[in-house]
């Protein structure tokens, strides 16, 4: 059994060789899985928000939004031995948890959230190889460094390998 | 200047914490009449925290639950969550619709339980609401509301993308109810808008 390192909200960790990366119960956050197989150096990044530049006058966490998270994660395996050649993604999460959310300024944020991890994966060019995002339920991501394999897990549903 | 929930007060926290206790008292007494049961109520929780820590602090992230999420907008902004074990849920349903034949879904929970406890969730979010306006003064509308069955820390992610975009740390007040003689353990939970936080010290003569 592998060292479980658990990503909180707004978080990313890294691992080479071995380790099992978990970020539980993703709404409508994404979990980012990055990988390189061949140095097998992988890191999980569960980001909150599309768009830092919302929020561009106060200081934040910089791990809560796909536009600085990712980045700074690819930076980060890159310096661990990953060819950012060879570096690819998973991705899940970004669903609509409730159907309502009227008034609600950040309303669609799964998908919004989805769609910006989109757009900066593809700024970084890394390909997406596996993907399960939307719909109304929550997932909780296993990533397994020693191999870059995904397991989705929620409620009511097998868990699915990607 | 309040730019952070961390800049509350302990005297502005007493002051939510009794925000939290008039209406969850008012939300206890609709429960109490929908269930025709006594109702008791805990000490209110004031909660600054950390994303992990507050769904940690609500059950942990993967425990199954359901949520009924009502958002409240007009002079004052924010979310209630009416949030319970799938369990007391089932519970709480036993107790107020007797004979259901209907289809039960994956989570054993028939449509019109499932109606019915988003309604519940409506009914005590509105009493709480109803409190909070007559207290302030303020005019405040809520939305119709949302129902979700799935893990704590999924049905969170809501009101912590809602209210936790700035800084790290939300803020709700948390109280639990608790039946007499039936299990019928859930909380009630209001976030707010740091904005609203001020208007509420301001109506209440509070300068922040």
């Amino acid at each position: 059994m592998s060292e479980k390192l658990v990503v909180g909200i707004s978080d990313y960790k890294k691992a080479k060789g071995t380790g099992m990366l978990v970020t539980y119960a993703l709404g409508s956050c994404v979990g980012i899985c990055l990988y390189d197989k061949q140095a097998k150096v992988g890191g999980l990044s569960h980001i909150m928000l599309p768009d830092s530049a919302m929020f561009a006058n106060v200081e934040t966490n910089r791990m809560k939004f796909a536009d600085t998270a990712l980045p700074d994660l690819y930076a980060e395996l890159k310096a661990m031995g990953a060819n950012p050649a060879r570096l690819t993604a998973k991705i899940a999460g970004g669903a609509q948890m409730f159907q309502t959310s009227a008034s609600s300024k950040i309303g669609q944020i799964g998908e919004r959230n989805v769609k910006m991890v989109k757009q900066v994966l593809a700024a970084l060019k890394i390909p997406i190889i596996a993907e399960d995002t939307g719909a109304n339920y929550g997932r909780t991501v296993f990533f397994d460094v020693a191999d870059g394999s995904v397991k989705i897990q929620s409620l009511n549903r097998i868990v699915r390998e990607m | 200047m309040f730019k952070s929930y961390d800049d509350l007060s302990d005297v502005q926290i007493d002051v939510l914490r009794e925000i939290g206790n008039i209406g969850a008292g008012n939300a206890a007494t609709a429960l109490a009449t929908i269930l025709n049961e006594k109702v008791d109520i805990s000490v209110p929780k004031v909660r600054i925290s950390g994303f992990d820590e507050a769904v940690n602090a609500l059950g942990g992230a993967e425990t199954l639950s359901v949520g009924v999420l009502v958002d409240f907008f007009g002079e004052a902004r924010g979310m209630m969550m009416f949030l319970l074990k799938l369990d007391e849920a089932k519970n709480i349903m036993d107790v107020l619709i007797h004979d259901d034949d209907g289809e039960t879904d994956e989570n054993g929970l028939s449509e019109m339980k499932l109606s019915a406890i988003k309604e519940v969730g409506n009914i005590l979010s509105a009493s709480y609401i109803n409190s909070l306006s007559v207290l302030t003064g303020l005019t405040i509308n809520v939305s119709i509301p949302g129902v979700a069955i799935d893990m704590v820390g999924a049905l969170m992610d809501v009101p912590i993308i809602e209210f936790g975009s700035i800084g790290d740390k939300v803020m709700f007040i948390e109280e639990s109810f608790l039946g007499e003689t039936n299990d019928i353990s859930s909380n009630i939970i209001m976030f707010a808008e740091m904005e609203t936080l001020k208007v509420i010290m301001e109506r209440l003569g509070l300068e922040l």
